[in-house]
């Protein structure tokens, strides 16, 4: 029987993942405002612009507003509190 | 993903659209995050280059991940209402033991590929003693914190001390001795296997007295496998960032597309002694008997040549335009090659400055590229220079793509061959990649971690 041995773990710590809510939903979008935010990766502002026309002619009720984050991939705290501030519901896009 | 995530907490309903290629990595992200049930929607890959009719198309077309269609899972996922599942949230704590469960040396190697701790070489299993002699080569002890690390800047930080470094090290085939820049090279945070998708690598420079006392090559061979040191420290640094920030998984935690085999190991010396400049540590405020490591991130794309000829300015301007404008080179001279540049009046500095002044291309070629409409643009769009300027540009009109300090040049080669190497590699810790650093040397001390 081969000799068993032990050895260490070569992983870093991971952090304590802390639990977050979703925002609680509207009953429609009648009547709400979308951001459309286009999260700047190369052809997502003609995406999102495609995004805004579908909901002109299927949801014109829907207000939509482009917006665009000053960098992709960081935090814009305040394009953030514009959106919280007189938005209702965003759509992200398009990539992480 | 993380955006979406912060707006959800501020009370805002909102739906990530991503290609599908990235579907794995945002179920991964958003768990990290503590938000598992956010509401995702997905096109195919890719949305770069379509037309807007093949983007509508997406648009009116089927999710391919939930195989509905894509404005049905958008729709319902703003407006349908929240289960028990998404009041839960979910915190959960996650520990990586001290020690693995004991096990045959076969068993152990098998679960070291399995759960993706390796690189696929061999490795020297960790073990205690092999670990307590690695901490040999530092004062330090094993329990200090050295930093933390992603795999890119929108995923969790993984944290690590001295000790995960020493085992990663051991892995990797060092020796002890080499454990001081093993160490400096991992206090930079800097992973050595970023997960951008345009498969970008590290390349490590080591400078001062350091190189002599553990054997490092920088000589003949200086950039390939032809010394115990530079091949086990680059591969350690790599090992270890995979491990330290949570994986380098294709699909999960490394996405990118083509891959790069400097991913492997990239750490090489300068030869401070047969250049006729001064030191790269000296140029950025070091002592010569300081031992330092720098970081070069990039590895995109090589150019070489020989020189310099007669003609050696006509190759160097279309080395710099040929040279991806988003990932600056640095330049790596044989000693033969740097003497001959003195020999004509250019100290490194002059060298620089006339590569900045003849990197130009036209404005329409500078803006058409994938990284510079995401990453630039938007800085150029903000009134920030020289992008601003590069964008108020004529179409037709020759700018410049690079500024002296986005082009560095070290000394390295065993004089068997005037050839010098133009390398994609922004020094990180200067200008744009500061790495944490708020000021002062770009470069990372090894003597604190002796």
């Amino acid at each position: 029987m081969p000799e068993k041995i032990t050895v260490m773990d070569p992983r870093g710590y991971p952090p304590k993942v802390e639990g977050k809510r979703l925002a609680a939903r509207p009953e429609t979008l009648e009547g709400k405002v979308l951001y459309l935010i286009d999260c700047l990766f190369d052809n997502s502002d003609a995406f999102m612009e495609q995004l805004r026309d579908w909901f002109a002619h299927h949801m014109p009720r829907v207000e939509t507003r482009f917006i665009k984050p000053r960098q992709s991939w960081v935090d814009d705290p305040e394009m953030r509190a514009r959106i919280v501030e007189d938005g209702d519901v965003a759509i992200i896009g398009v990539g992480l | 993903m993380g955006f979406a995530v912060a707006l959800e907490k501020a009370g805002v309903p909102t739906i990530p659209v991503s290609t599908h290629a990235f579907a794995r990595l945002a179920r991964a992200t958003t768990l990290a995050e503590g938000m598992p049930t956010i509401r995702n929607a997905f096109v195919p890959q890719p949305v770069v280059g379509l037309s807007p009719g093949e983007l509508r198309a997406y648009i009116e077309g089927n999710d391919p991940i939930a195989k509905r269609p894509f404005m049905d899972v958008v729709l319902e996922g703003l407006t349908s209402p929240l289960t028990e599942e998404d009041y839960k949230g979910a915190t959960f704590e996650r520990t990586t033991p001290r020690f693995l469960a004991p096990d045959t040396e076969d068993n152990l190697r098998q679960l070291f590929i399995e759960q993706g701790w390796t690189d696929f070489l061999p490795i020297i299993l960790p073990t205690e003693q092999r670990v307590e002699a690695m901490l040999r080569g530092t004062a330090r002890a094993g329990d200090t914190f050295v930093n933390r690390m992603a795999p890119t800047v929108f995923r969790e930080k993984w944290d690590f001390d001295v000790e995960k470094v020493a085992i990663n090290a051991v892995m990797a085939g060092c020796r002890p001795e080499y454990l001081p820049v093993v160490l400096a090279l991992c206090s930079s945070g800097f992973s050595a296997r970023s997960s951008s998708t345009t498969s970008w690598a590290t390349i490590s420079l080591v400078n001062g007295p350091i190189r002599g006392e553990i054997g490092m090559n920088s000589g003949i061979g200086a950039m390939g496998p032809y010394s115990h040191a530079n091949t086990t420290i680059g591969r350690a640094y790599s090992l270890l960032s995979m491990n330290a920030q949570g994986g380098s998984e294709p699909g999960d935690t490394y996405m990118g597309s083509v891959g790069n085999n400097w991913n492997l190991t990239a750490c090489f010396a300068e030869n401070e002694e047969a250049s006729p400049w001064t030191p790269f540590h000296v140029d950025k405020g070091h002592r010569a008997d300081e031992s330092t490591v720098g970081i070069f991130f990039g590895g995109w794309y090589t150019h070489a040549g020989f020189g310099p000829r007669e003609t050696w300015q006509d190759k160097f301007r279309r080395m710099l335009v040929a040279a991806d404008h988003f990932s600056p080179p640095f330049i790596v001279m044989d000693p033969l090659v740097a003497r001959e540049f003195d020999k004509l009046g250019y100290d490194k500095a002059g060298l620089i400055k006339w590569c900045a002044e003849n990197a130009r291309m036209k404005a329409r070629y500078y803006w058409d590229d994938q990284w510079i409409t995401t990453l630039v643009k938007p800085h150029a769009e903000a009134g920030i220079e020289p992008f601003a300027s590069r964008m108020k540009a004529d179409p037709e009109e020759l700018i410049s793509i690079f500024a002296p300090e986005d082009i560095e040049i070290v000394v390295a080669g065993g004089e068997t061959q005037g050839a010098f190497k133009m390398i994609s590699g922004r020094l990180v810790g200067g200008g744009a990649l500061r790495a944490g650093k708020t000021g002062g040397s770009p470069l990372f001390s090894v003597d604190d971690w002796r």
